[in-house]
């Protein structure tokens, strides 16, 4: 699916956190919105998800408006910062959660159910952490398994909030081929946010550069890094 | 390490006190315990017994005593699950929005706690008293609330009214919002989300502000007092019988009464207790990763 983000701007009060910006994300891409905090990067992919909505502007899926659409209705699956698992479930209802909240006509049947998870498990190479609880797992076991919850619902798009802030260094470089290869493997248009611009160099088909609500320069990482468009931009991808 | 042949001098972790500080300590805690808690519960029953089982258990099986503690179980039975309702919509407005005023909605909610029951009783009575406009015409169409069960509802419910709301407060804006905006983006409608994440997250929390709150609401007599009109056999609550009776010198049958109601509000810890022991695996999963 693609994305197209036309004049969205987004204030909160007093605040703006988003001046217009524009933005078109090719169907199958990884795309990464990079910045410092306070750059807008969050509050855009919470508005592409649905989880806020934008005080100017459309949002366009596959050339439809999208705007007004609900946050169950758009269908994208959202891995958050601290990955917010259901801490009273264990994994293999956390991921099952998506599949269990459709309305009763489109629900699979248990053993439906069961499969898919058990095949999620195997995709995010964990298969035998299906009983446990969030508390029981390191942070990488609690990545893969919000990547997994989100993917159960069969989204539209995926969208991930700062996916590998939580982790450590070595754990972080494994984290990110696997992300890529989940990207391959589903060609979902995959948006990440990330304020590590290695991380968005090496990962990422195109990088958004965002500061201060504002989009700098949108480019492949190659050409940021070859011809940086703004001052803010050279100095950010050299720090 | 080369220096573990030496003698070890005594060490202490840093938190620990000096031993004659810790045994004043657990000393002035266990007096404190002694004399506020355990001499007035062991007087009660002490007192209540003094002329045998049989006196004690006749005197609460007469009429009035027994349409008193009938009362007060209606009145709790209604009470507390109205308060968690009204706790559980709070507290979930509270903590899952940002709105203006916030503050001064968290202050009117502790207003309760502040203001004497005997002054909520006497608000009761001047809203809905038999002299007011809405009184007036509540009377006439045979609804009288004042010096009958829904004035003492009343009374309890705004008493009892933030228990709930406060425990849950702290615990709702320690869990954020981040597991409900996950479940919605998983297709989950609102009702759903808060049935199967947010109810399940605040589970004990809403357990212990309902038995705080069901203790409180059988005991209340401040409030309750003002509203009731104190008709034995029809608006008098059990703290309202225990007082007629000490009034009368009838000092079995109220200790057996006051026994009687300190009884149900140890029942209610017990009951909180042994939840917490069956339960003691999925608390531990619920807390903070």
């Amino acid at each position: 699916m693609h994305i197209d983000i036309d004049e969205i701007a987004k204030t909160f009060g007093a605040t703006t956190a988003l001046h217009p910006v524009s933005l078109n994300i090719p169907s199958g891409a990884l795309v990464a919105l990079l910045g410092p905090s306070g750059s807008g990067k969050t509050t855009l992919l919470r508005i592409l998800g649905g989880l806020e909505f934008p005080t100017s502007g459309r949002v366009m899926f596959n050339g439809q408006d999208a705007t007004g659409m609900t946050v169950q209705e758009r269908r994208a699956g959202f891995v958050f910062q601290s990955y917010a698992l259901f801490r009273h479930m264990t994994v293999f209802d956390n991921i099952a959660y998506g599949l269990r909240a459709r309305p009763r006509g489109q629900r699979p049947p248990k053993a439906e159910i069961t499969r898919r998870v058990t095949k999620l498990l195997d995709l995010i190479q964990l298969p035998d952490i299906a009983g446990r609880y969030p508390t029981q797992l390191s942070g990488g076991q609690r990545q893969r398994v919000a990547l997994a919850r989100a993917l159960a619902i069969e989204p539209r798009m995926l969208l991930l909030d700062e996916p590998f802030g939580a982790l450590d260094a070595k754990v972080r470089k494994e984290l990110r081929q696997g992300l890529r290869d989940i990207h391959d493997e589903t060609g979902l248009t995959t948006v990440f946010v990330t304020h590590d611009q290695d991380e968005a160099m090496e990962l990422a088909d195109l990088v958004v550069v965002m500061s201060m609500g504002r989009i700098e320069q949108i480019g492949r990482p190659q050409d940021i890094r070859s011809k940086p468009a703004t001052e803010f931009v050279r100095d950010f991808i050299t720090a | 390490m080369s220096d573990t042949a030496l003698p070890r001098p005594a060490f202490r972790a840093a938190t620990d006190e000096a031993p004659l500080l810790r045994i004043a300590l657990i000393g002035i805690a266990v007096a404190g315990l002694a004399v506020l808690v355990f001499a007035p519960l062991a007087v009660v029953f002490a007192e209540a017994l003094k002329q045998g089982w049989s006196a004690s258990i006749q005197s609460l099986g007469n009429r009035d005593a027994r349409s008193a503690i009938q009362l007060t179980l209606l009145i709790t039975a209604i009470a507390v699950p109205a308060n968690a309702a009204f706790g559980i919509a709070s507290a979930w407005f509270i903590t899952k929005f940002d709105f203006r005023g916030k503050a001064f909605l968290i202050t009117l909610i502790d207003l309760p706690f502040s203001v004497s029951p005997v002054v909520a009783g006497l608000c009761i009575v001047l809203l809905f008293g038999a002299n007011s406009a809405i009184g007036g015409w509540l009377v006439a169409n045979g609804w009288p609330i004042v010096f009958a069960i829904p004035g003492i509802v009343l009374a309890t419910i705004f008493v009892t009214f933030p228990f709930v709301a406060r425990e849950l407060i702290p615990v709702m804006i320690e869990q954020g919002r981040a597991e409900e905006e996950a479940a919605v983006t998983l297709g989950a409608s609102g009702w759903r989300t808060f049935r199967t994440v947010t109810l399940p997250n605040i589970r004990w929390a809403l357990l212990y502000g309902t038995l705080l709150c069901t203790a409180r609401a059988m005991g209340e007599f401040g409030a309750v007092a003002v509203v009731s009109g104190k008709i034995r056999g029809q608006t008098a609550t059990m703290p309202i019988t225990i007082e007629m009776l000490y009034n009368e010198y009838l000092s079995v049958a109220a200790f057996s009464m006051a026994a009687l109601l300190t009884a149900l509000a140890l029942v209610t810890l017990l009951l909180k207790t042994i939840l917490e022991l069956r339960h003691a695996d999925q608390l531990a999963a619920t807390r903070r990763h």
